[in-house]
């Protein structure tokens, strides 16, 4: 970028009506970090990013923050923070007060925290039995009215279950109440401790306000260990630690660039592309850790909040249904992803293979994961155009919902850090949610980790784990919006096809991160 | 009695309308009424083999097979059901007879996500035998032992058809389309006194899982008939679960194609019709 250019967008992006004070901010400084220097990488690797075939998802040329940063938020309560000059709370609202306080001073992608503690857990100590359940109610009320505003992007997420609580029973109330898109909210889910009035009382939530989304919670805990959370969509990490970045890898370009059969795709390219991500990934790392030292200096790292014996990095994956079907074109089949059992066979070698290569491969400062990625199966972002989110089937194309679970479920082992797949049920489940808890645990009973689901008549739309509320994406064009997520929802509803889904399915995207052009 | 084979029109493998929880749902071929608001016709009557539909069909999936029986290639058939629309006796050639173990494997594949199987129709009851065998098998079955089995019905069946299916049978759900006889018979064409001492019966056995008043505009939809029949439910079971449903066009035959549907409105006024006698578990679709 030479410094006309640089100028004419930082221009652009200061008189851009539709955005605020903080988003012209936020944009500002991605402009300015990109036009630093990008991460030494082979002419290999720098090629295929250049194209696209593997794709840092705009997280910027000089990572200077983690992407996905999990404070343990519970050890920030029980010790107080010298940085903050906050002593340990020692009632709710104190609580409350001090996690407020905390929330702002969360580094992320995003630049609000993608995660803000498991509410039942960290908040279980100040719930006393003398806490009615009205006090709790309207204490946690305020709490989240400010969550909302004060963190406007939908990428803000928190967690509850397995067990059940007055936190967690109070937090879904809340959420039908306000009808807010902050924050998005993961319920963990396990057979032998979450009781179905829970589930239930989570799937009246979701009649209501898209939220939440469901994850197995004895999946989690074999793959991340007991301290897990989702956070900001879909994305599994360890509490007290994250993720540094999180890049991914095209199939469906790969599947292009490929000529031959199937078995050398598998055995050939698909390896050589792989490696290409991994040297992406190594050095946004290198870089993270080693130049910008942020666990040297930042107050999460040198108060123990965070460690970076925790973290790992995101190995995303995408268009894994235009991969399969290309190569099954090109070896004479007309069988299609999600529909054929040879295309699904085909689809669950490609990932295992994947899954595989990223395992024996080493990657610095990822301890979290015995010092290789996580898998992850990516959600889109929304300059995506006729490629398929993660390994989804593509929009308007998904099989009755049995063929569709039975179709991606083996991909959900793989996935350490999640794998997002949205299902759009009938309006006619309201007069029957325990049909909707029947299906979330036959989910996971066949080995899901991941289970969304929504509406087509309640007020959200779940682009990718994150919601918007359709009036603000309907209302952005003319006004604009506060909620930073909503500005790459409008872009997203735009270049996809929402209204043209099966029972108004939305497709999914994680996350814009560039600047408006 | 056991039988291993019933004649089947079609499965849904999720369902959320037949029976509490998600359901796995048995549609069986043939019924013994003729219900002017049938929402699937098709399903009345079996086939005849009279060989109407071979000619229309536009994948060319219909023949005659060497018994002069008309077969569908499933390969071929595209369920685009012109075939159902050419149909002049209220069947279909899609409908087939399937063994009780094929039926079982279907089920086991969906057992995961359902709290059980709802047999439906046509009328079940007609095949109860079959029905009995396919519960009574679920029912000993390791795997599927925790699904519940339910009997969506019309409920013109004696009691002797109830006394096979009850020791395996947790639930019905009962149409009820009108107390007075001749209203009755002119719905659908059969009396009423088997369905209502079918529903005195299974309220007695507390296997009555609902009852279900369909509203048919100008048919059934008097106030002081619908009154009525709440009453003489309120009698039965006080805590009876009774859902209203507005009839609608949907599927239902050309000839009744001037019936209006329910609206919202009078729905809305016969639930207060309904529960002023004392049934409070009203549900209204």
């Amino acid at each position: 970028m030479n410094m006309e250019e640089f100028r004419s967008r930082a221009r652009d992006i200061v008189n851009d009506p539709t955005l605020t004070f903080h988003q012209r901010k936020h944009y500002l400084a991605w402009l300015a970090e990109n036009a630093l220097e990008y991460p030494s990488l082979s002419t290999a690797a720098a090629e295929a990013l250049n194209k696209q075939i593997i794709c840092d998802l705009f997280e910027g040329s000089a990572p200077y923050r983690g992407r996905y940063i999990l404070p343990d938020y519970g050890k920030a309560l029980r010790n107080g923070s010298a940085h903050l000059e906050l002593d340990p709370p020692t009632d709710l609202d104190e609580a409350l007060n001090f996690l407020l306080i905390m929330y702002t001073q969360v580094p992320s992608i995003t630049g609000y925290p993608v995660y803000l503690g498991d509410f039942d857990k960290i908040l279980a100590p100040y719930v006393t039995d003398d806490i009615s359940d009205e006090e709790l109610y309207r204490k946690l009320r305020l709490f989240y009215r400010a969550l909302d505003r004060m963190l406007p992007d939908a990428f803000v997420h928190t967690d509850l279950g397995p067990h059940d609580s007055r936190v967690a029973r109070t937090v879904l109330r809340i959420d039908r109440e306000l009808l807010q898109v902050v924050p998005n909210i993961t319920l963990k889910v396990d057979p032998e401790i979450t009781p179905d009035d829970l589930l239930l009382e989570a799937v009246a939530t979701v009649f209501e306000t898209g939220k939440p989304h469901f994850v197995n919670h004895p999946l989690m805990v074999r793959d991340l260990g007991e301290d897990y959370a989702a956070v900001s969509c879909y994305n599994s990490l360890k509490i007290g630690g994250g993720s540094h970045t999180l890049n991914r890898l095209n199939l469906k370009e790969v599947a292009l660039l490929h000529q031959g059969d199937i078995d050398s795709f598998v055995e050939e390219t698909l390896p050589h592309y792989v490696e290409l991500l991994a040297e992406l990934i190594e050095a946004r790392i290198r870089y993270l850790v080693e130049e910008a030292q942020f666990f040297e200096h930042d107050f999460l790292a040198v108060e123990g909040l965070i460690e970076l014996d925790k973290f790992s990095a995101m190995y995303g994956v995408y268009g894994l249904a235009e991969a399969v079907d290309l190569l099954m074109e090109a070896a004479g089949k007309a069988g299609k992803y999600g529909h054929d059992e040879e295309a699904n066979e085909l689809s669950y070698r490609i990932t295992r293979k994947i899954a595989d290569l990223v395992a024996e491969r080493p990657m610095p400062y990822c301890e979290g994961n015995n010092g290789r990625a996580f898998m992850h199966s990516q959600s889109g972002i929304d300059s995506d155009l006729e490629v398929t989110a993660g390994t989804r089937v593509p929009i308007g194309e998904e099989p009755e919902m049995f063929d569709h679970i039975r179709a991606v479920a083996p991909h959900h082992d793989l996935f350490q850090s999640g794998v997002s797949d949205i299902f759009h049920v009938e309006d006619t489940v309201r007069r029957n949610p325990t049909a909707m808890v029947d299906i979330i645990r036959g989910a996971f009973r066949e080995g899901m980790r991941d289970f969304t689901f929504n509406l087509a008549t309640n007020g959200f739309i779940r682009i990718t784990g994150y919601l918007v509320r359709k009036c603000d994406v309907e209302q952005f064009d003319e006004m604009g919006a506060r909620h930073g997520s909503t500005t790459f929802a409008a872009g997203s509803v735009k270049n996809s096809h929402v209204t043209e889904r099966y029972v108004k399915r939305v497709l999914s995207r994680e996350s814009s991160p560039r600047a408006p052009q | 009695m056991k039988a291993a084979q019933g004649r089947l029109n079609d499965v849904i493998r999720f369902s959320a309308v037949d029976g509490p929880g998600n359901r796995f749902v048995v549609f069986l071929q043939g019924c013994n009424f003729d219900c002017i608001a049938c929402h699937n016709p098709y399903t009345i009557n079996e086939c005849d083999s009279c060989g109407i539909c071979v000619e229309p069909c536009p994948e060319m999936a219909l023949y005659f097979d060497v018994h002069s029986r008309v077969v569908v290639d499933e390969d071929e058939c595209t369920r685009c059901d012109i075939c159902i629309q050419v149909c002049p006796s209220d069947s279909t050639p899609l409908s087939q007879m399937v063994r009780l173990d094929g039926l079982k494997k279907r089920i086991h594949e969906v057992s995961p996500f359902v709290s059980g199987i709802t047999v439906s129709g046509g009328e079940p009851t007609l095949q109860s035998d079959f029905v009995a065998s396919l519960f009574g098998s679920i029912k000993c079955d390791e795997r599927l032992g925790r699904l519940t089995t339910f009997v969506d019905s019309n409920g013109h069946a004696t009691r002797d058809v109830w006394d096979r299916l009850l020791p395996v049978m947790d639930g019905a759900m009962i149409d009820l389309k009108a107390l007075d006889p001749d209203t009755h018979i002119a719905m659908t064409g059969q009396p009423n006194h088997l369905v209502l001492d079918t529903i005195r019966y299974l309220a007695e056995w507390d296997r009555l899982y609902e009852v279900r008043l369909l509203i048919v505009p100008g048919r059934n939809d008097a106030p002081d008939a619908v009154e009525k029949t709440a009453r003489w439910l309120y009698d039965v079971d006080p805590s009876l679960r009774v859902k209203l449903i507005g009839f609608r066009q949907h599927g239902v035959r050309p000839q009744f194609a001037d019936i209006p549907e329910a609206s919202h409105e009078q729905l809305a006024t016969l639930a207060d019709v309904i529960r002023s006698v004392g049934i409070e578990d009203l549900v209204l679709v």
